[in-house]
């Protein structure tokens, strides 16, 4: 079967590739461009650990169409560091013990960003909200939402 | 197995291609219709898009709000004057899926799926679909009476009368994982009031049948009543009649069935 065209900007660069009809972005995302962050948990929407930004919104990749994000912006985990810095949520990631197996780690960043960008200095609640489409495994929510409220601005979140 | 997708500018030609392909699915959000092609699901080979503005358009100007079938729960949360459909809209899954799923794919989402869809019963909505041979328009209650059949339709919008007052449409999700596990049920109340008696009372549950369903008795018991706690307490004791849940991970159909009264007399009361 043919293939189809597809070009995005994937992290501020201009992407190109061709895909399978019915192809889903996060197989795009890892297979196709080699970006291993967002990762494959469920393929269901359950899991959360394939979350994306398109056009700076969260999404999950594993069911976005890989054909719908044509000439739209798309960011993953491998795009929120600044250069050779972390991004303040990386940091407050690490400072929290908020990782362990760390699978969760980029779909929890990723969610936590979509929040962040939106409302710099979240609720306790706000944040719970934020993070509620991604499961965490082992290390548990507390030191997550505390991280997440840590990297808020200047870490003057609300309670 | 790769599908074919097929993207359409216009409303016209999707429902066409929609409507001659037996093998082929609508593409909404796409919160369901991936997952079954992540699932390897071998009945869809062609996947239909339409990228007509018509479907994500949301009209609040007059008496009447519209839908696009492609608007996502995220833009209602976004708009103030849809308030009253914020709780429908904020009950239904986490961010992501908020930003992705569509009213649309809420009327085909099966149990325990169908929260917003509950909510546009109660609202006796009107669905616009367009097959292959022109448009026309169905109510919402017998659209999903024979939602099986209507699989080869587009649906284009929903249309529903604003409530009269912010109290007169309540609408509430039972589930045990907060903030975003699947329904146990689902109900929504519309009651209208005229100088102090109800007129024109709906309520709609969801996860008490295969699809959402109007409480038909509840709702004789309510019409032409004020909304006392003599009243309520009827409507509640009628709550389960006509109902026929099923069983689930979430909770047993003899649960649903204990439970659905409680939940309605707490919503009519206006109870936590
Ligand atoms: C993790 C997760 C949590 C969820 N939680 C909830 C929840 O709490 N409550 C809830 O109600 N739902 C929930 N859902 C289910 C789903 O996201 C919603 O029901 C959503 O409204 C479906 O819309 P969609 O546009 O994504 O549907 P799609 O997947 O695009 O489509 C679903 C079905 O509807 C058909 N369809 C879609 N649009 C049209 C149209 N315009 N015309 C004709 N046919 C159409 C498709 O062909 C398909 O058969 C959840 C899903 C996931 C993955
Ligand atoms: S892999 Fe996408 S939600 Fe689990
Ligand atoms: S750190 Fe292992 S799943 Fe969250």
């Amino acid at each position: 079967m043919a293939k189809t065209p597809l070009q995005f900007q994937h992290n501020g660069r201009d992407v190109a590739i061709f895909v399978d009809g019915g192809t889903n972005l996060l197989v795009a995302l890892r297979e196709l461009i080699g970006d291993m962050t967002p990762k494959f948990g469920c393929g269901q929407g359950g899991c959360g650990t394939c979350s994306v930004l398109i056009d700076g919104e969260l999404h999950l990749s594993c069911l976005t169409l890989a054909e719908t994000v044509a000439g739209r912006t798309v960011e993953t985990l491998d795009g929120i560091k600044d250069g050779p810095n972390l991004h303040p949520l990386q940091r407050a990631f690490a400072d929290n013990f908020a990782a362990q197996c760390g699978y969760c780690t980029p779909g929890m960043l990723i969610a936590a960003k979509a929040l962040l960008d939106r409302n710099p200095q979240p609720s306790r609640a706000e944040v719970v909200e934020a993070i509620s489409g991604n499961i965490c495994r082992c290390t548990g929510y507390e030191p997550i939402i505390n991280a997440v409220l840590a990297a808020a601005s200047g870490g003057r979140a609300r309670a | 197995m790769p599908v074919t997708v097929k993207t359409f500018t216009s409303t016209n030609e999707a429902a066409a291609a929609l409507s001659s392909d037996r093998s082929a699915r609508y593409l909404g959000g796409g919160t369901l219709v991936m997952r079954a092609l992540n699932e390897g699901d071998i009945s869809i080979s062609t996947v239909i898009r339409a990228s007509d503005q018509a479907m994500t358009r949301i009209v609040t100007s007059g008496a009447r709000i519209v839908l696009g079938a492609g608007v996502t729960f995220a833009r209602i949360l976004a708009e103030r004057d849809l308030a009253f459909l914020h709780a429908p809209a904020r009950s239904i899954g986490g961010p992501a899926v908020r930003n992705m799923g569509t009213v649309g794919g809420n009327l085909f989402a099966p149990v325990p799926y169908g929260d917003f869809t509950v909510a546009m019963l109660a609202l006796d909505a009107v669905v616009s679909v367009q097959g292959g041979l022109g448009g026309r328009e169905i109510g919402i209650e017998e659209f999903l009476q024979s939602r099986d059949r209507q699989t080869g339709v587009l649906v284009l919008a929903i249309s529903f009368a604003k409530p009269g007052s912010a109290d007169a449409f309540r609408y509430r999700k039972i589930a045990r994982i907060k903030p975003k596990g699947g329904a146990v049920i689902t109900l929504a109340a519309h009651l209208p009031v005229n100088g102090s008696r109800i007129v024109g009372a709906r309520v709609a549950l969801g996860s008490m049948a295969p699809t959402p369903i109007r409480a038909r008795a509840a709702e004789r018991a309510l019409e032409g009543r004020p909304l006392d706690t003599s009243t309520i307490n009827a409507a509640a004791a009628a709550a389960v009649e006509g109902t026929s849940p099923g069983d689930n991970a979430l909770a047993s159909a003899w649960y649903r069935r204990e439970i659905v009264g409680v939940h309605l007399r707490r919503l009519l009361s206006g109870q936590e």
